[in-house]
């Protein structure tokens, strides 16, 4: 009898336990990404609050660096305890997770809230897969951006330049003067970087697509492809000599500081600027270099959805879904996180005049350039960042040189 | 039934000898249980399971086809590995002779009886107290032309002077050995020290009766005395070389172009950052059979032939 009531005190409690765990998992939203700097967790801080606000519990979970965070996350839901919804790039990160059934599709959500019509192409097609949107994109940053300083432009009497050509003409007027004409970070993505821009800049949109989209050799062959690296390789005089292994807001700040003229960086560059206390159109100011008025290179950040049977942490995904992309959020968010709304639908007068010109400027689907990883599989990105670093890191080395390994890269990583 | 009697007491005997047996060894073998499951499932496990990928196509996710060297003709022919693997041997072969050679020295300058003996120990075993990381980013800023010494130096009015090494791509894998050697001499000091302390005061003696002079004594005595604590301190600096990773990450995250590329490296990125999982297991293999190749001959000589010669 003892053993008996003991027993069904300890089934009580047991269920007790169970329940009440059971009803705090109601909308219970964990929530994994990379956004650790300052300026990235106030934004996303604004989703938590608009979720808490729908009745939800955010649980945060930021692991620094995006790569361990995509291991971190990719890891557990191969083993099978994934979390309620996980940031990614725009871009080819979670292919792999979508042809192995790992995330769910969201098409239901996105047919009735005509994220076709509302989302820009390139972003679109970087998130649909077979017909169907695996993820929920939440924002668009434009990756090369040209933040130049206006002082340093107005005493030296020089306009910022619209191409490629005129850019080494200004950069070597103000080398003379004493000025660090180019601000880079000197590390291989920064450089990588700068090499896009100058591709889309000078090589044009569909050169772009051509080398890291198809990854055809045949470009290489291309005489503006050799012209675009041989402008590249003269730029390489416009940086200084302390640039190697500097960190892209270091870089940064020699704009902020006067110290530089130029600085080719993704529109997130903007937080530094911020936090310096200086305003866009004011003290730097933000341009497009290359033909043609310059095209925007996009990519951005979405939300993927682990696939789960629990109805109930189905229902928590839509909730989140319904929060990431409502109107307000998305003002708030990509505001502080120095992106524009992934919505072009929604008014962005009350943002930054940077936020503004990109949101005008890819109001033209000419202008919508998909960013590298929405083209190329990392790997493949990967071997490109090794010639480019070597090529800009060699002065010696010629553009032709540089085709070969770009023609290698093709062939064994493409 | 006499036949079937005797077996009896023997079978007996050996149980009881058996059951001593897994009395006296039972608790030690349940004791080894867990660290020899560990071994055999976590390191060589996860050793042959690397092998077996890296003739595999895998991308993000293991993938167990067969695609037989592919992985590995590739692997040479990619300018970063190539880099990779000249750095590590310049970068190996500096290291552990140059922390050999600072540390003896080191150590013979504290083994004169100077005074404040604790204070320079300290000193000089300090650096080894810091993670690769802290001593990476410290001499990033050290030898950066536009912050550290070459600023300081043409500050103070040599306008001339250069030292750009971390900038410059041919010099720039040396800048890592100095910073290693830093980080490892100390280390190297204190285990030989260490032996220098144990050699036996009778030798001195004898040699100063003999007027041998004092550097012949530490060459030609002293230092084969201190065979073993040379060893201890080449493998612990081994080890260093082969997972050098950290450093070059915090100093020059293998820039300027690729001019200071390590495997280890190259196995992470490729890894983590590359989605090409198969690539960077056949790297990681590749320096699995480096270090098996370098240990081989030494296992051979030290162990299995030593074994050997007294019979």
């Amino acid at each position: 009898m003892r053993l008996k009531t003991r027993v069904s005190a300890y089934t009580l409690a047991i269920a007790l336990v169970w329940t009440s765990g059971a009803s705090a998992q109601q909308m219970k939203a964990e929530v994994l990404h990379w956004w650790t700097s300052a300026g990235e967790s106030a934004a996303v801080k604004v989703f938590a609050d608009q979720f808490t606000k729908a009745g939800g519990t955010w649980v945060d979970n930021a692991i620094a660096g995006g790569a361990n965070a995509r291991t971190a996350g990719i890891n557990r839901m191969v083993g099978g305890n994934p979390p309620t919804m996980m940031q990614f790039n725009t871009g080819k990160q979670f292919d792999e997770l979508v042809s192995n059934d790992l995330v769910r599709d969201v098409e239901a959500q996105a047919k009735a809230g005509k994220w076709r019509e509302i989302m820009p192409k390139p972003i679109v097609d970087a998130t649909v897969r077979e017909g169907k949107f695996y993820a929920v994109p939440v924002n668009i940053h434009g990756q090369n951006w040209l933040f130049y300083n206006t002082k340093v432009f107005a005493d030296a009497g020089l306009e910022p330049p619209k191409t490629f050509p005129e850019l080494i003409a200004s950069g070597e007027k103000l080398k003379a003067k004493g000025i660090i004409p180019i601000a880079l970070g000197g590390q291989p993505n920064w450089e990588h970087n700068l090499f896009r821009a100058a591709l889309v800049g000078h090589g044009g949109a569909d050169m772009f697509r051509a080398v890291y989209g198809k990854r055809d050799p045949k470009i290489l062959k291309d005489p503006k492809f050799k012209e675009t690296v041989e402008l590249f390789g003269k730029m390489r005089a416009l940086v200084d000599p302390g640039s190697p292994g500097r960190n892209w807001n270091d870089a940064t700040a020699l704009v902020i500081t006067n110290k530089a003229a130029m600085h080719f960086n993704g529109d997130w560059a903007k937080g530094e600027f911020i936090a310096a206390g200086q305003t866009a159109g004011k003290e730097y100011g933000c341009t497009l270099v290359g033909e043609g008025g310059g095209k925007l290179v996009i990519g951005g950040d979405v939300f993927v959805f682990p696939a789960t049977k629990d109805k109930n942490a189905l229902a928590t995904q839509d909730k989140l879904i319904e929060v990431l992309l409502d109107p307000t959020s998305q003002i708030e968010f990509n505001k502080k996180k120095g992106s524009i709304p992934v919505r072009m639908d929604v008014d962005v007068s009350s943002m930054d005049v940077c936020a503004q010109k990109s949101h005008a400027v890819l109001s033209d689907p000419a202008n919508q350039v998909e960013a590298m990883e929405l083209l190329s599989p990392p790997n493949f990105s990967g071997a490109m960042q090794d010639a480019v670093t070597q090529f800009w890191n060699t002065p010696n080395m010629s553009a032709d040189t540089f085709i070969e390994k770009v023609t290698a890269a093709m062939r064994d990583a493409g | 039934m006499d036949s079937a009697t005797i077996p009896v007491p023997t079978v007996r005997a050996a149980s009881t000898q058996g059951r001593r047996l897994v009395r006296t060894r039972l608790p030690a073998a349940l004791a080894l249980l867990p660290t020899a499951l560990v071994v055999l499932v976590v390191y060589i496990g996860c050793m042959l399971w690397t092998v077996r990928l890296s003739f595999t196509s895998s991308t993000l996710l293991p993938k167990l086809d067969w695609v037989g060297l592919a992985q590995y003709s590739r692997l040479f022919v990619n300018d970063r590995f190539v880099t990779s693997a000249e750095n590590i041997v310049i970068f190996g072969v500096l290291f552990i002779s140059g922390c050999l050679i600072l540390g003896f020295l080191l150590a013979v300058f504290i083994d004169q009886n100077v005074r404040a003996e604790g204070i320079f120990r300290t000193v000089f075993l300090y650096p080894y107290a810091m993670s690769f990381v802290v001593t990476g980013v410290a001499w990033q800023w050290f030898l950066n032309p536009g912050l550290g010494l070459q600023k300081v130096v043409r500050d103070l009015g040599f306008e001339s002077f250069t030292f750009d090494w971390l900038v410059n791509p041919d010099m720039a894998i040396y800048t890592i050995v100095i910073a290693g050697l830093w980080h490892g001499s100390g280390l190297t000091m204190a285990i030989l020290l260490a032996g220098l302390r144990g050699v036996d005061e009778d030798l001195w003696k004898a040699a100063k009766v003999d007027g041998v002079p004092t550097w012949r004594v530490y060459t030609s005595i002293v230092l084969p005395l201190l065979r073993p604590m040379v060893v201890t301190a080449t493998v612990l600096l081994a080890t260093g070389v082969v997972k050098l990773y950290d450093l070059v990450v915090a100093m020059t995250m293998g820039g300027p172009g690729i001019a200071t590329e390590v495997p280890a490296k190259f196995v992470m990125d490729h890894l983590f950052e590359r989605n090409n999982i198969a690539l960077g297991t056949a790297a990681a293999t590749i320096m699995l059979i480096t270090v098996v190749a370098v240990l081989a001959p030494w296992v051979y000589a030290r162990y299995i032939r030593a074994q050997r010669r007294p019979a």
